[in-house]
Protein backbone atom coordinates (compact mmCIF):
# COMPACT_ATOMS: atom_id res chain seq x y z
CA UNK A 1 0.00 0.00 0.00
CA UNK A 2 0.83 3.12 -0.99
CA UNK A 3 1.72 6.07 1.59
CA UNK A 4 -1.47 6.71 3.29
CA UNK A 5 -2.45 10.22 5.32
CA UNK A 6 -2.49 9.78 9.05
CA UNK A 7 -5.50 8.12 10.46
CA UNK A 8 -8.44 9.93 11.30
CA UNK A 9 -12.14 9.21 10.80
CA UNK A 10 -14.72 10.52 7.99
CA UNK A 11 -18.02 11.66 8.74
CA UNK A 12 -20.30 13.16 6.50
CA UNK A 13 -23.18 15.05 7.96
CA UNK A 14 -26.65 16.00 6.42
CA UNK A 15 -27.36 19.20 7.88
CA UNK A 16 -25.89 22.30 9.78
CA UNK A 17 -26.73 21.52 13.31
CA UNK A 18 -25.30 18.07 12.89
CA UNK A 19 -22.06 19.07 11.54
CA UNK A 20 -21.69 21.29 15.08
CA UNK A 21 -22.87 18.35 16.81
CA UNK A 22 -19.95 16.01 15.41
CA UNK A 23 -17.37 18.93 16.84
CA UNK A 24 -19.04 18.97 19.97
CA UNK A 25 -18.52 15.65 20.37
CA UNK A 26 -14.91 15.34 18.92
CA UNK A 27 -13.78 18.71 19.64
CA UNK A 28 -10.41 16.78 17.63
CA UNK A 29 -12.16 18.02 14.49
CA UNK A 30 -11.11 19.67 10.86
CA UNK A 31 -14.44 20.99 8.74
CA UNK A 32 -13.64 20.15 5.13
CA UNK A 33 -15.41 21.32 1.71
CA UNK A 34 -13.42 20.66 -1.13
CA UNK A 35 -10.23 19.71 0.79
CA UNK A 36 -8.00 20.79 -2.18
CA UNK A 37 -6.27 23.08 0.76
CA UNK A 38 -6.94 20.60 4.07
CA UNK A 39 -5.92 17.44 2.34
CA UNK A 40 -2.75 18.46 1.04
CA UNK A 41 -1.85 20.09 4.10
CA UNK A 42 -2.58 16.69 6.14
CA UNK A 43 -0.48 14.85 3.49
CA UNK A 44 2.71 17.59 4.04
CA UNK A 45 2.04 16.71 8.04
CA UNK A 46 1.16 19.87 9.40
CA UNK A 47 -2.93 19.48 10.36
CA UNK A 48 -3.97 17.01 13.47
CA UNK A 49 -6.88 15.79 13.04
CA UNK A 50 -9.22 13.16 14.19
CA UNK A 51 -12.46 13.51 12.50
CA UNK A 52 -12.62 15.11 9.23
CA UNK A 53 -16.35 16.55 9.01
CA UNK A 54 -17.21 16.45 5.48
CA UNK A 55 -19.53 19.26 4.65
CA UNK A 56 -20.34 18.34 0.81
CA UNK A 57 -23.53 16.35 1.75
CA UNK A 58 -25.31 19.48 3.02
CA UNK A 59 -28.17 21.33 0.95
CA UNK A 60 -28.17 25.19 0.53
CA UNK A 61 -24.75 25.33 1.25
CA UNK A 62 -24.34 25.28 -2.75
CA UNK A 63 -27.40 28.15 -3.54
CA UNK A 64 -26.51 31.23 -5.34
CA UNK A 65 -28.82 33.77 -4.89
CA UNK A 66 -29.50 37.39 -5.65
CA UNK A 67 -31.80 39.70 -4.03
CA UNK A 68 -32.70 43.10 -3.81
CA UNK A 69 -30.24 43.53 -0.93
CA UNK A 70 -27.31 41.60 -3.12
CA UNK A 71 -25.90 38.39 -3.73
CA UNK A 72 -25.98 35.67 -1.62
CA UNK A 73 -22.82 32.63 -1.97
CA UNK A 74 -23.21 29.78 0.20
CA UNK A 75 -20.38 28.68 1.62
CA UNK A 76 -20.36 25.17 -0.19
CA UNK A 77 -20.16 26.82 -3.88
CA UNK A 78 -17.56 25.93 -6.28
CA UNK A 79 -15.20 27.87 -7.33
CA UNK A 80 -16.46 26.68 -11.14
CA UNK A 81 -19.73 27.41 -10.55
CA UNK A 82 -18.80 31.49 -9.17
CA UNK A 83 -16.12 31.48 -12.52
CA UNK A 84 -19.44 30.49 -14.64
CA UNK A 85 -22.37 32.58 -13.03
CA UNK A 86 -22.48 34.72 -15.59
CA UNK A 87 -24.65 37.69 -13.83
CA UNK A 88 -21.85 37.33 -10.96
CA UNK A 89 -19.39 38.29 -13.96
CA UNK A 90 -21.58 41.00 -15.07
CA UNK A 91 -22.52 42.82 -11.86
CA UNK A 92 -19.13 41.99 -9.54
CA UNK A 93 -16.73 41.61 -12.12
CA UNK A 94 -13.50 40.71 -9.35
CA UNK A 95 -15.46 38.27 -8.15
CA UNK A 96 -15.83 35.94 -10.59
CA UNK A 97 -12.65 36.46 -12.08
CA UNK A 98 -10.64 36.16 -9.11
CA UNK A 99 -12.67 32.92 -8.89
CA UNK A 100 -11.59 31.94 -12.34
CA UNK A 101 -7.84 32.73 -11.27
CA UNK A 102 -7.72 30.18 -8.51
CA UNK A 103 -5.24 27.14 -8.60
CA UNK A 104 -6.37 25.24 -11.54
CA UNK A 105 -9.46 24.12 -13.33
CA UNK A 106 -9.70 20.37 -11.40
CA UNK A 107 -8.89 22.20 -8.32
CA UNK A 108 -12.07 24.69 -9.10
CA UNK A 109 -14.61 21.57 -9.74
CA UNK A 110 -14.45 20.95 -5.92
CA UNK A 111 -12.46 23.81 -4.61
CA UNK A 112 -15.51 26.24 -2.50
CA UNK A 113 -15.66 29.83 -2.37
CA UNK A 114 -15.89 29.57 1.73
CA UNK A 115 -13.01 27.22 1.25
CA UNK A 116 -10.74 29.66 -0.53
CA UNK A 117 -11.85 32.48 2.54
CA UNK A 118 -10.42 30.11 4.88
CA UNK A 119 -7.45 28.72 3.17
CA UNK A 120 -4.73 28.28 4.99
CA UNK A 121 -1.54 30.99 5.54
CA UNK A 122 1.50 29.63 2.99
CA UNK A 123 5.11 29.65 3.61
CA UNK A 124 8.58 28.43 2.04
CA UNK A 125 9.08 27.24 4.98
CA UNK A 126 6.07 25.56 5.99
CA UNK A 127 4.32 24.03 2.69
CA UNK A 128 7.48 21.07 2.78
CA UNK A 129 7.57 17.66 3.62
CA UNK A 130 7.34 16.18 6.87
CA UNK A 131 11.14 15.21 6.60
CA UNK A 132 12.26 19.14 5.07
CA UNK A 133 10.72 20.61 7.92
CA UNK A 134 11.33 18.26 10.60
CA UNK A 135 15.32 18.93 9.54
CA UNK A 136 15.18 22.20 9.67
CA UNK A 137 13.92 22.40 13.31
CA UNK A 138 9.90 23.07 12.17
CA UNK A 139 8.91 26.47 12.30
CA UNK A 140 6.83 28.89 14.59
CA UNK A 141 3.47 27.82 12.76
CA UNK A 142 4.08 24.35 13.27
CA UNK A 143 6.34 22.87 16.00
CA UNK A 144 8.96 25.04 16.36
CA UNK A 145 9.94 27.98 18.18
CA UNK A 146 11.03 30.61 15.02
CA UNK A 147 9.65 31.67 12.43
CA UNK A 148 12.40 31.10 9.90
CA UNK A 149 11.21 34.20 7.52
CA UNK A 150 11.72 36.76 10.51
CA UNK A 151 13.81 35.10 13.44
CA UNK A 152 13.71 38.18 15.56
CA UNK A 153 9.94 38.24 14.98
CA UNK A 154 7.52 36.92 17.94
CA UNK A 155 4.75 35.95 14.92
CA UNK A 156 4.24 33.64 12.11
CA UNK A 157 4.86 35.86 8.70
CA UNK A 158 3.25 33.13 6.76
CA UNK A 159 1.28 35.11 3.66
CA UNK A 160 -2.84 34.90 2.97
CA UNK A 161 -3.04 33.26 -0.76
CA UNK A 162 -6.58 33.39 -1.06
CA UNK A 163 -7.98 35.27 -4.02
CA UNK A 164 -11.73 35.73 -3.66
CA UNK A 165 -11.03 37.80 -0.06
CA UNK A 166 -9.87 40.86 -1.89
CA UNK A 167 -12.08 41.04 -4.65
CA UNK A 168 -15.07 40.40 -2.24
CA UNK A 169 -13.44 43.22 0.50
CA UNK A 170 -13.72 45.63 -2.09
CA UNK A 171 -17.26 45.13 -2.04
CA UNK A 172 -18.00 45.26 1.33
CA UNK A 173 -18.78 41.68 1.73
CA UNK A 174 -20.05 40.26 5.01
CA UNK A 175 -19.98 36.07 5.95
CA UNK A 176 -22.54 34.89 8.19
CA UNK A 177 -21.03 31.87 10.95
CA UNK A 178 -22.60 29.77 12.96
CA UNK A 179 -21.40 27.95 16.03
CA UNK A 180 -21.97 26.61 19.58
CA UNK A 181 -22.62 30.09 20.65
CA UNK A 182 -24.93 30.91 17.92
CA UNK A 183 -25.22 32.84 14.41
CA UNK A 184 -23.69 36.03 13.50
CA UNK A 185 -22.74 38.02 10.57
CA UNK A 186 -19.52 39.62 10.57
CA UNK A 187 -17.62 41.88 7.72
CA UNK A 188 -15.52 40.09 6.03
CA UNK A 189 -12.65 42.18 6.73
CA UNK A 190 -12.73 41.09 11.06
CA UNK A 191 -12.46 37.27 9.56
CA UNK A 192 -8.88 37.65 9.42
CA UNK A 193 -6.12 38.77 11.78
CA UNK A 194 -2.12 39.55 11.08
CA UNK A 195 -1.00 36.04 12.49
CA UNK A 196 0.47 33.70 10.28
CA UNK A 197 -0.39 31.01 12.76
CA UNK A 198 -3.83 31.94 13.95
CA UNK A 199 -5.40 34.67 10.76
CA UNK A 200 -8.68 33.81 11.14
CA UNK A 201 -11.04 35.25 13.93
CA UNK A 202 -13.67 31.85 14.05
CA UNK A 203 -14.48 30.51 17.11
CA UNK A 204 -13.75 27.17 18.43
CA UNK A 205 -16.23 24.94 16.33
CA UNK A 206 -17.70 28.16 13.98
CA UNK A 207 -18.68 27.38 10.56
CA UNK A 208 -18.97 30.08 7.82
CA UNK A 209 -22.10 29.02 6.14
CA UNK A 210 -22.37 32.02 3.65
CA UNK A 211 -21.16 35.11 2.17
CA UNK A 212 -23.32 37.94 1.34
CA UNK A 213 -21.98 41.17 -1.06
CA UNK A 214 -24.53 44.33 -0.64
CA UNK A 215 -26.13 45.61 -4.16
CA UNK A 216 -23.22 48.03 -5.67
CA UNK A 217 -22.63 49.59 -8.89
CA UNK A 218 -19.02 49.76 -8.91
CA UNK A 219 -17.09 48.43 -12.01
CA UNK A 220 -14.34 46.42 -10.58
CA UNK A 221 -11.31 43.87 -11.94
CA UNK A 222 -9.17 41.45 -9.64
CA UNK A 223 -5.35 40.15 -11.35
CA UNK A 224 -2.47 38.33 -9.60
CA UNK A 225 1.14 38.04 -10.13
CA UNK A 226 2.35 34.26 -10.48
CA UNK A 227 4.85 32.35 -12.17
CA UNK A 228 3.02 30.01 -14.12
CA UNK A 229 -0.19 30.73 -15.47
CA UNK A 230 -2.50 28.44 -13.91
CA UNK A 231 -2.56 26.46 -10.51
CA UNK A 232 0.50 28.81 -8.59
CA UNK A 233 -0.99 30.89 -5.71
CA UNK A 234 -0.37 34.45 -5.80
CA UNK A 235 2.86 36.13 -5.28
CA UNK A 236 0.43 38.91 -4.72
CA UNK A 237 -3.13 39.75 -5.72
CA UNK A 238 -5.13 42.80 -6.10
CA UNK A 239 -9.08 43.84 -6.74
CA UNK A 240 -9.55 47.24 -7.48
CA UNK A 241 -13.09 48.43 -7.49
CA UNK A 242 -14.38 52.10 -9.10
CA UNK A 243 -17.63 54.10 -8.12
CA UNK A 244 -18.42 57.13 -10.00
CA UNK A 245 -19.46 60.08 -7.52
CA UNK A 246 -20.32 62.11 -9.99
CA UNK A 247 -19.26 63.07 -13.29
CA UNK A 248 -15.41 64.11 -12.81
CA UNK A 249 -14.76 62.25 -9.32
CA UNK A 250 -14.22 58.63 -9.09
CA UNK A 251 -13.91 56.21 -5.76
CA UNK A 252 -11.80 53.34 -5.63
CA UNK A 253 -11.26 50.63 -3.51
CA UNK A 254 -8.06 48.28 -3.28
CA UNK A 255 -7.74 44.76 -1.57
CA UNK A 256 -4.51 42.93 -1.73
CA UNK A 257 -3.98 39.49 -1.06
CA UNK A 258 -0.23 37.51 -0.81
CA UNK A 259 1.86 40.17 0.83
CA UNK A 260 0.60 39.88 4.49
CA UNK A 261 -1.05 37.24 6.98
CA UNK A 262 -4.42 38.33 5.91
CA UNK A 263 -5.95 39.92 2.88
CA UNK A 264 -5.68 44.00 3.61
CA UNK A 265 -7.57 47.18 2.59
CA UNK A 266 -6.21 50.24 1.59
CA UNK A 267 -7.64 53.39 1.50
CA UNK A 268 -7.08 55.59 -0.78
CA UNK A 269 -8.44 58.92 -1.57
CA UNK A 270 -11.21 60.34 -4.25
CA UNK A 271 -9.85 61.18 -7.64
CA UNK A 272 -11.41 64.26 -9.07
CA UNK A 273 -10.67 64.72 -12.52
CA UNK A 274 -11.21 68.08 -13.10
CA UNK A 275 -8.53 69.17 -10.23
CA UNK A 276 -5.61 66.12 -10.27
CA UNK A 277 -3.59 65.50 -12.51
CA UNK A 278 -4.62 61.08 -12.91
CA UNK A 279 -0.95 60.04 -13.89
CA UNK A 280 0.38 61.69 -10.96
CA UNK A 281 -2.78 60.53 -8.54
CA UNK A 282 -1.89 57.07 -9.92
CA UNK A 283 1.59 57.37 -8.87
CA UNK A 284 0.88 58.10 -5.59
CA UNK A 285 -1.09 55.59 -5.43
CA UNK A 286 1.12 53.11 -6.05
CA UNK A 287 3.45 55.05 -3.54
CA UNK A 288 0.50 54.28 -0.83
CA UNK A 289 0.41 50.69 -2.03
CA UNK A 290 3.89 49.80 -1.51
CA UNK A 291 3.99 51.82 1.94
CA UNK A 292 1.15 49.61 2.61
CA UNK A 293 1.78 46.05 1.79
CA UNK A 294 4.67 44.12 3.91
CA UNK A 295 5.43 41.03 1.51
CA UNK A 296 8.15 38.29 3.49
CA UNK A 297 10.17 35.88 2.25
CA UNK A 298 7.69 33.58 2.21
CA UNK A 299 7.66 32.40 -1.41
CA UNK A 300 10.71 31.85 -3.92
CA UNK A 301 10.28 35.59 -5.37
CA UNK A 302 11.70 38.81 -3.45
CA UNK A 303 9.75 40.52 -1.76
CA UNK A 304 10.98 43.66 -3.19
CA UNK A 305 9.57 42.80 -6.25
CA UNK A 306 6.62 41.84 -5.34
CA UNK A 307 5.53 44.47 -3.47
CA UNK A 308 6.43 47.05 -6.85
CA UNK A 309 4.33 44.88 -9.00
CA UNK A 310 1.44 44.42 -7.00
CA UNK A 311 1.68 48.50 -6.88
CA UNK A 312 2.41 48.71 -10.50
CA UNK A 313 -0.33 46.11 -11.14
CA UNK A 314 -2.90 47.95 -8.89
CA UNK A 315 -2.50 51.17 -10.09
CA UNK A 316 -3.00 49.50 -13.78
CA UNK A 317 -6.05 47.85 -13.36
CA UNK A 318 -7.41 51.41 -11.37
CA UNK A 319 -6.44 53.30 -14.35
CA UNK A 320 -8.05 50.69 -17.04
CA UNK A 321 -11.59 51.21 -14.61
CA UNK A 322 -11.59 54.86 -15.66
CA UNK A 323 -14.20 55.50 -18.04
CA UNK B 1 -11.32 3.38 10.17
CA UNK B 2 -12.67 1.33 7.73
CA UNK B 3 -16.16 1.69 5.87
CA UNK B 4 -17.78 0.13 2.88
CA UNK B 5 -17.97 2.25 -0.44
CA UNK B 6 -20.04 1.18 -3.43
CA UNK B 7 -19.24 2.82 -6.77
CA UNK B 8 -19.24 2.21 -10.58
CA UNK B 9 -15.53 1.92 -11.43
CA UNK B 10 -15.68 1.97 -15.60
CA UNK B 11 -18.70 1.72 -15.48
CA UNK B 12 -18.81 -1.63 -13.19
CA UNK B 13 -20.15 -1.64 -9.75
CA UNK B 14 -17.32 -2.25 -7.18
CA UNK B 15 -18.06 -2.81 -3.60
CA UNK B 16 -15.31 -2.35 -1.40
CA UNK B 17 -13.71 -2.00 2.64
CA UNK B 18 -11.65 0.66 2.56
CA UNK B 19 -10.01 2.65 5.41
CA UNK B 20 -11.35 6.46 6.07
CA UNK B 21 -7.86 7.90 5.29
CA UNK B 22 -7.54 6.45 1.41
CA UNK B 23 -6.78 8.58 -1.07
CA UNK B 24 -8.90 8.00 -4.44
CA UNK B 25 -5.24 7.21 -6.42
CA UNK B 26 -4.36 4.72 -3.66
CA UNK B 27 -7.31 2.64 -4.51
CA UNK B 28 -7.16 2.97 -7.88
CA UNK B 29 -3.76 1.79 -8.01
CA UNK B 30 -3.84 -1.00 -5.19
CA UNK B 31 -6.97 -2.28 -4.62
CA UNK B 32 -8.15 -2.24 -8.56
CA UNK B 33 -4.49 -2.04 -9.95
CA UNK B 34 -5.84 0.75 -12.23
CA UNK B 35 -2.69 1.83 -12.68
CA UNK B 36 -2.72 4.51 -15.47
CA UNK B 37 -3.30 7.42 -12.98
CA UNK B 38 -0.26 8.70 -12.22
CA UNK B 39 0.68 9.72 -8.95
CA UNK B 40 3.08 12.83 -10.18
CA UNK B 41 3.40 15.97 -7.59
CA UNK B 42 1.63 14.08 -4.85
CA UNK B 43 -0.23 17.28 -4.30
CA UNK B 44 -2.34 18.31 -6.35
CA UNK B 45 -0.14 20.40 -8.69
CA UNK B 46 0.36 18.58 -11.79
CA UNK B 47 -3.11 16.87 -12.74
CA UNK B 48 -1.19 13.16 -13.56
CA UNK B 49 -3.57 11.54 -11.28
CA UNK B 50 -6.38 13.39 -13.27
CA UNK B 51 -9.89 10.94 -13.36
CA UNK B 52 -13.60 11.76 -14.03
CA UNK B 53 -16.28 11.94 -11.09
CA UNK B 54 -19.66 11.78 -12.36
CA UNK B 55 -18.43 13.31 -15.80
CA UNK B 56 -16.02 16.07 -14.31
CA UNK B 57 -12.57 16.37 -13.46
CA UNK B 58 -10.91 15.05 -10.10
CA UNK B 59 -7.95 15.41 -8.64
CA UNK B 60 -7.78 11.28 -7.28
CA UNK B 61 -4.13 12.15 -5.14
CA UNK B 62 -6.15 14.77 -3.00
CA UNK B 63 -9.68 13.38 -2.92
CA UNK B 64 -11.01 10.48 -0.33
CA UNK B 65 -12.09 7.65 -1.67
CA UNK B 66 -14.24 7.63 1.32
CA UNK B 67 -15.83 11.31 -0.22
CA UNK B 68 -16.84 8.83 -3.97
CA UNK B 69 -19.96 6.77 -2.00
CA UNK B 70 -21.99 6.17 -4.96
CA UNK B 71 -20.29 8.33 -7.20
CA UNK B 72 -19.53 6.87 -10.85
CA UNK B 73 -15.70 7.09 -11.55
CA UNK B 74 -13.91 7.13 -14.41
CA UNK B 75 -9.94 6.35 -15.60
CA UNK B 76 -8.08 5.90 -18.69
CA UNK B 77 -8.63 1.66 -18.40
CA UNK B 78 -12.30 2.11 -18.90
CA UNK B 79 -11.67 4.60 -21.86
CA UNK B 80 -11.10 2.11 -25.19
CA UNK B 81 -14.10 -0.26 -25.53
CA UNK B 82 -13.60 -3.59 -26.88
CA UNK B 83 -10.35 -2.71 -27.78
CA UNK B 84 -10.71 0.15 -29.92
CA UNK B 85 -9.38 3.06 -28.50
CA UNK B 86 -11.44 6.22 -27.99
CA UNK B 87 -11.06 9.37 -30.02
CA UNK B 88 -8.74 11.01 -27.94
CA UNK B 89 -6.37 7.79 -27.40
CA UNK B 90 -6.14 7.17 -31.00
CA UNK B 91 -5.66 11.08 -31.33
CA UNK B 92 -2.94 11.20 -28.89
CA UNK B 93 -1.01 8.05 -30.90
CA UNK B 94 -1.49 9.37 -34.05
CA UNK B 95 -0.45 13.17 -33.35
CA UNK B 96 2.42 12.25 -31.10
CA UNK B 97 0.08 14.06 -27.71
CA UNK B 98 2.88 11.39 -25.50
CA UNK B 99 5.95 11.03 -25.43
CA UNK B 100 6.93 9.46 -22.06
CA UNK B 101 3.48 9.00 -21.44
CA UNK B 102 3.17 10.29 -17.58
CA UNK B 103 1.09 12.76 -18.14
CA UNK B 104 -1.14 11.57 -20.47
CA UNK B 105 -3.76 9.37 -18.65
CA UNK B 106 -4.27 12.76 -17.02
CA UNK B 107 -4.87 15.03 -20.17
CA UNK B 108 -7.00 12.48 -22.17
CA UNK B 109 -9.23 12.57 -19.21
CA UNK B 110 -9.48 16.33 -18.77
CA UNK B 111 -9.63 16.76 -22.49
CA UNK B 112 -12.54 13.73 -22.82
CA UNK B 113 -14.85 15.55 -20.13
CA UNK B 114 -14.29 18.60 -22.35
CA UNK B 115 -15.03 16.62 -25.50
CA UNK B 116 -18.30 15.33 -23.79
CA UNK B 117 -19.69 18.94 -23.09
CA UNK B 118 -18.32 20.61 -26.02
CA UNK B 119 -17.71 18.83 -29.38
CA UNK B 120 -16.16 21.69 -31.05
CA UNK B 121 -13.66 23.33 -28.91
CA UNK B 122 -11.38 26.26 -30.05
CA UNK B 123 -7.60 26.11 -29.32
CA UNK B 124 -8.34 28.83 -25.91
CA UNK B 125 -11.12 26.27 -24.26
CA UNK B 126 -8.49 23.37 -24.78
CA UNK B 127 -5.63 25.36 -23.22
CA UNK B 128 -7.61 26.90 -20.43
CA UNK B 129 -9.09 23.27 -19.58
CA UNK B 130 -5.19 21.55 -19.89
CA UNK B 131 -4.42 24.36 -17.40
CA UNK B 132 -4.31 22.39 -14.10
CA UNK B 133 -2.07 19.37 -16.27
CA UNK B 134 1.81 19.51 -16.60
CA UNK B 135 3.69 18.14 -19.26
CA UNK B 136 7.91 18.10 -19.37
CA UNK B 137 8.18 16.64 -22.75
CA UNK B 138 5.26 18.01 -25.75
CA UNK B 139 6.04 21.84 -24.68
CA UNK B 140 2.20 20.99 -24.86
CA UNK B 141 1.71 21.56 -29.11
CA UNK B 142 1.29 18.50 -29.98
CA UNK B 143 -0.78 17.69 -27.04
CA UNK B 144 -3.67 20.34 -28.42
CA UNK B 145 -3.47 19.10 -31.89
CA UNK B 146 -4.24 15.73 -30.64
CA UNK B 147 -7.38 16.98 -28.58
CA UNK B 148 -8.15 18.92 -31.95
CA UNK B 149 -7.61 15.96 -34.12
CA UNK B 150 -10.03 13.68 -31.77
CA UNK B 151 -12.60 16.28 -31.62
CA UNK B 152 -12.62 16.32 -35.22
CA UNK B 153 -12.98 12.60 -35.24
CA UNK B 154 -15.45 12.63 -32.92
CA UNK B 155 -17.49 15.39 -35.17
CA UNK B 156 -17.25 12.99 -38.02
CA UNK B 157 -18.80 10.18 -36.24
CA UNK B 158 -21.56 12.37 -35.03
Amino acid sequence: MSELLPEFEFVRPKTIEEALEVFKAKPQSRFCAGGTDLVVNMRRGFVDLETLIDLTSIPGLKNIDFDQGGLHIGAGVTLRTLTENSQIATIFPAVAQAAGSIAGPNHRETATAAGNLCLDTRCLYLNQSHWWRKSNDYCLKYKGDICHVAPKGNRCRAAFSGDLAPALLVYDAQVDLIGPEGSRRIPLKALYKEDGADHLSLRTGELLISIFVPSNQARSAYEKIRVRGAIDFPLAGVAVSCEDIDEVTYRFKLAITGTNSMPIVIDVPDLTIENTDPDAYFQAMGKLIQKAVSPQRTTTIAPHYRRLSIAALAARIARGLLL
Amino acid sequence: MKRIISLRLNGKPVEDAVSDNTLLIDYLRDNHQLTGAKKGCDGGECGACSVLVNGRPRLSCITLTASCQGNDIETIEGQAKNGILSALQRAFHENLGAQCGFCTPGMIMVAESLLRRNVNPDENEIRQVLGGNLCRCTGYVKIIKSVRAAARMMETVS
